[in-house]
């Protein structure tokens, strides 16, 4: 099982994975996110599919304000706007090379992280001559 | 580096990971055969992974759970297609749920594994595949919305009430 964290102190389940971006990646992100408003936008795009004037009606500011915070969240990766007919409607939904990249991605970051774990083991094997017992994880 | 090299290809939603470690292949071996070992490498250090069984032979179970800083766990099956001594395994990864049952709606990763002796040590050749493009697609949402949470969850923290203008 993999669980890929694109940020922070990455987890997953079974094939736990911190995602690599850049640091100007997560400085756009994280600008992205420090606001009520643009945090909220993401909360409502990763549900489902609104349009900007859908977006627009829960808050109470111009329709330009709110396609203003949703340039700022798509600049950061967090959204894209896709067009349907006469609307334009906001995802957190990257394309299917995206996808596979990301998860690609996440699992070859994962194993990266397993591989040294495996080489620190080795080493102190090497070093001992048997393995050091880990703290505690049994009950 | 440990890594010698990694090749991804997006259209056979596939890894294949070459790794060259300064010991004897016996020793890696036992990294993934003794349930002890394999514990200390699998889960990283925030996700320990707890071996609850581990049949190493073809056919076997290892049935496993990793245990996350507020003390969830998440349950996983490796169902073993094959295991030759010394030289290397085939398994599939499943998530499974807490009675150890695999669960369907979860990804499928298959992975094989292959150890080689080398002048400088072992040669381990990993190469895993996901199952189909819906597993990919799961894993990124599930990665997204964690990850989401988590950014957001930091911000909210960060800015208790940001002035919306």
């Amino acid at each position: 099982m993999t669980l890929a964290l694109p940020s922070g102190p990455g987890v997953t389940c079974n094939q736990m994975v911190v995602d690599r971006v850049s640091e100007d990646d997560v400085d756009r992100m994280l600008h992205a996110l420090a606001d009520a408003t643009r945090r909220d936008i993401v909360r409502r795009s990763v549900s489902g599919e609104l349009s900007v004037s859908r977006l627009a009606d829960g808050y109470a500011m111009s329709f330009a304000a709110v396609q203003k915070h949703v340039a700022v969240l798509a600049r950061a990766g967090l959204v894209s706007k896709v067009r349907r007919g006469r609307e334009s409607l906001v995802v957190a939904d990257p394309d299917a090379l995206a996808r596979a990249r990301g998860a690609l991605d996440a699992l070859e970051n994962e194993w990266r992280g397993r591989v040294d774990r495996m080489a620190g083991l080795l080493a102190d094997i090497s070093t001992t001559g048997e393995t050091t017992p880990t703290k505690g994880q049994d009950e | 580096m440990t890594v010698t090299s990694v090749d991804k290809d997006y259209d056979k939603l596939s890894l294949t990971l070459v790794a060259d470690f300064p010991a004897p292949s016996d020793a890696v071996w036992e990294l993934w055969a003794d349930p002890r070992q394999l514990e200390r490498w699998w889960g990283p250090p925030t996700y320990p992974a707890t071996m609850e069984r581990h049949e190493f032979t073809t056919g076997g179970t290892v049935a496993y759970y990793m245990t996350g800083p507020d003390g969830e766990k998440f349950h996983g099956l490796w169902e073993l297609t094959e295991v030759s001594p010394k030289t290397g395994i085939d398994l599939i990864d499943r998530f499974a749920d807490a009675n150890g049952e695999p669960d369907p709606g979860m990804p499928v990763t298959t992975t094989r594994m292959r150890l080689t002796g080398t002048a400088e040590g072992t040669r381990m050749e990993l190469s895993s595949h996901f199952e189909s493009r819906a597993d990919l697609d799961r894993v990124v949402e599930m990665g997204m919305e964690e990850g989401l949470t988590q950014a957001v969850g930091q911000m909210d923290a960060l800015l208790a009430s940001t002035p919306v203008r």
